[in-house]
């Protein structure tokens, strides 16, 4: 064996390494990229889910916004408020209590109550079925499909196709938005968590053509909207709405409500 | 000359013996008629009569409400009961005025519309197919005139008669044919004459026989309208493979058939045209074929436009006491819609009732594509349907326009011939919907 041969190897790979050392070290001193401590920190301190509920592309592009000051330490839907006291601490500003929101579906018409008008064959999506005849099988042109392109779009796994109709589980709705805008028809709010009185209706019909497809759609009687002593029920195309901010919770509108769709319990 | 053809398309059970050999019999009707005032492409007309008001049969009761948009009238005499939204074959509802039938079908005196053919200018005879309300009546509804003012006048070289009716079980067509090829002829060298260049093809398909023997003996003195013959398969009706197959031009989803020299017409539109300009009769009426298995005596009715579905069922027999449909479509069984209530009006480009019975109709669960491409060998589009219904699926708009998603004509040969019973047609044709609802915001 040469032993020459390897020590000239070994000093040859050797005298590179160090030399591929020096210029890596002083290139990394000259060509730094400034990055904000706090992005570093505030990017920590998100779920990095990479959702888009913030409506910006990920993550790191939301931390940036909050660093830069165009979003407030609050802004991920997601997070909530335990997300925004860490982020309000790295900004060190005082965290403003947010209120939590979760989606709530404007619709109590399962398959008992509002009936299907023709059987349907065809893909099994809401946007796609709104193309059929009457937009869908569904008696009632404003409510829920059921077809569950909500529950599809959902990273979260908060809803679910119950009897015909989405229902959200509260709790592990993080109030993103996705399902809001993929509903065709535009049923689904976000809403105050505790939210006491919501109503379960979404149909611009008049009373008369309500009842005929719907035992539990709003027939626009406004018995709420009259009862209301907060007067914190609009009413606009035969349909009452329920002002969560000015509602005290009394509850006289559910227990005037004569086809029961305005509940506690959403 | 050879068969015209296009490529791609399919061959479904013809089902056209039912009615073929009925001679049109005419049918008024008994009860209330409903003129929904979007018949057709465009804006919805807007009513001028007002409840209470009487009106006889050929009255004007709604006006177009801009360029793209065609007048209503009714078709029989009696007062205007209610203008509210009524149900239509399109399964929502239309506003739509409702005429009270007292029985009488006292007409408006046509002949003083009556004017002599070469005293009038071209664009005269332009707005009185528009006066006259005339939309394309192979179900599209686009407003005839304006498919006759194309902005490019002197590039129209061909008129096309689309004598083709390749939708199955369909015999509307065929009977105007062999029954009035007279007003036919006329009504075609009327279009062909609002044109310098413009040369006219008359095309059936070759399962009507007599059609086209009955309409060569008829033209053979005439050297600007030639009778072609075309392969009989589907969709060689579709607006885009009878140019492809009758001129060898291609026309796409960005361009109108004008762009390339064309302007097609549907065999009723022509008849109606005849019938606007030179008898001063209004579209009031046409031919339904009420067919299907279900139903005891299949025919062809001259039906007012307004009359009630279920009033042309019960003409036609009824239904078979021992066979209740299954399935009813509005139109043929290719592109028709499917009905779930018969309480409905029958409107302009109302070609069929369709009544299918439990055997005629399968309903499979769609299982997994196979990738055996038979939608793509008969896709007379060009496109592929199990890749467009995949981004469809998904949502994917970009690559859905990518590849070419907005050439499909929702024809539905894809689906017909699909052995996975993929709901390919119904997937793509939803998408296109809605990328065309969120173009118009």
């Amino acid at each position: 064996m040469n032993i020459e041969a390897v020590l000239i190897a070994v000093a040859v790979v050797g005298g590179i390494g160090i030399l591929v050392g020096i210029l890596l070290g002083v290139a990394g001193e000259k060509l730094k990229v400034e990055v904000d401590p706090k992005e570093v920190a505030i990017r920590e301190a998100l779920p990095g889910n990479n959702c888009g509920g913030c409506g910006y592309p990920g993550c790191d592009g939301l931390a940036a916004a909050i660093a830069k000051g165009e979003m407030p330490p609050s802004a991920c839907p997601v997070g909530g408020a335990a997300v925004a006291e860490k982020i309000s601490a790295v900004l060190g500003v005082e965290n403003v209590e947010n209120t939590r929101y979760v989606a709530f579906v404007k619709c109590a018409g399962d398959c008992e109550k509002a009936k299907d008008v023709y059987e349907y064959v065809g893909p099994k999506d809401c946007r796609l079925a709104q193309n059929n005849p009457n937009n869908g099988p569904k008696g009632c042109t404003y409510g829920c499909t059921g077809f569950g392109s909500c529950k599809a779009v959902c990273e979260f796994d908060a809803i679910d196709i119950v009897d015909g109709i989405a229902v959200i589980n509260k709790d592990k709705c993080k109030a993103c938005g996705k399902c809001v805008s993929v509903c065709p028809r535009k049923l689904i709010e976000l809403v105050p968590y505790d939210a006491p009185y919501l109503v379960r209706c979404n149909s611009k019909e008049k009373g008369k053509e309500v009842k005929a497809v719907c035992q539990t759609g709003c027939i626009g009687c406004t018995l709420c909207v009259r009862n209301c002593e907060m007067k914190a029920i609009s009413f606009d195309q035969n349909l009452a709405h329920i002002n969560p901010e000015l509602c005290n919770h009394c509850g006289t509108c559910a227990s005037k409500c004569p086809v029961k769709i305005i509940t506690k319990d959403h | 000359m050879g068969k015209l053809t296009f490529p791609g398309g399919i061959h479904p059970n013809e089902g056209k013996k039912l009615t073929m050999d009925k001679p049109v019999v005419e049918y008024l009707p008994k009860g209330d008629c409903v003129y929904p005032l979007s018949q057709h492409i465009g804006a919805p007309a807007v009513p001028i009569v007002k409840k209470g008001d009487r009106v006889l049969a050929g009255q004007k009761i709604a006006e177009a409400a801009g360029f793209v948009s065609a007048n209503i009238h009714a078709s029989i005499s009696g007062t205007v009961k209610v203008i509210e939204p009524r149900m239509t074959s399109s399964g929502s509802k239309v506003n739509s005025i409702v005429i009270e039938n007292d029985g009488l079908f006292e007409s408006v005196d046509y002949s003083q519309n009556k004017m002599e053919l070469e005293t009038l200018y071209r664009d005269d005879v332009r707005n009185i197919i528009k006066e006259a309300g005339i939309v394309g009546m192979g179900g599209a509804g686009f407003p005839a005139n304006v498919k006759l003012t194309p902005k490019n006048e002197d590039e129209i070289d061909y008129i096309i008669v689309n004598g083709a009716e390749c939708e199955p079980y369909l015999t509307s067509d065929y009977r105007r044919m062999i029954e009035e090829p007279e007003k036919l002829i006329h009504g075609l060298e009327i279009c062909i004459n609002l044109f310098d260049n413009a040369k006219g093809i008359i095309a059936i398909e070759d399962n009507k026989h007599e059609a086209i023997k009955l309409l060569r003996e008829l033209t053979k003195d005439n050297d600007k309208i030639t009778i072609n013959e075309l392969k009989t398969k589907y969709p060689q009706g579709a607006e885009r493979q009878l140019i492809y197959a009758n001129t060898g031009r291609y026309v796409n989803s960005k361009m109108l058939p004008a762009d390339a020299g064309c302007i097609v017409h549907n065999v009723d539109t022509v008849v109606a045209i005849y019938e606007a300009v030179v008898e001063g009769k209004p579209l009031i009426s046409r031919i339904v074929t009420v067919t299907g298995d279900a139903i005891k005596e299949p025919c062809n009715l001259l039906v007012r436009t307004g009359t009630n579905c279920q009033e042309l069922i019960e003409a036609a027999g009824g239904f078979k006491d021992d066979k209740m449909p299954e399935k009813i479509i509005a139109g043929g069984p290719m592109m028709g819609k499917a009905l779930y209530t018969l309480d409905i009006p029958s409107v302009k480009g109302l070609s069929a009732l369709l009544c299918m019975t439990h055997d005629e109709v399968t309903k499979y669960e769609p299982s997994n594509c196979i990738r055996c491409g038979r939608c793509v060998s008969v896709c007379p589009g060009r496109v592929v349907p199990s890749l467009l219904a995949k981004y469809a699926e998904h949502g994917n708009i970009d690559a859905f326009l990518a590849n070419h998603g907005m050439e499909c004509c929702e024809c539905g040969c894809c689906s017909y011939i699909c052995p996975a019973k993929r709901h390919l047609t119904q997937t793509i044709a939803g998408t296109r919907k809605q990328i065309l609802a969120s173009k118009k915001k």
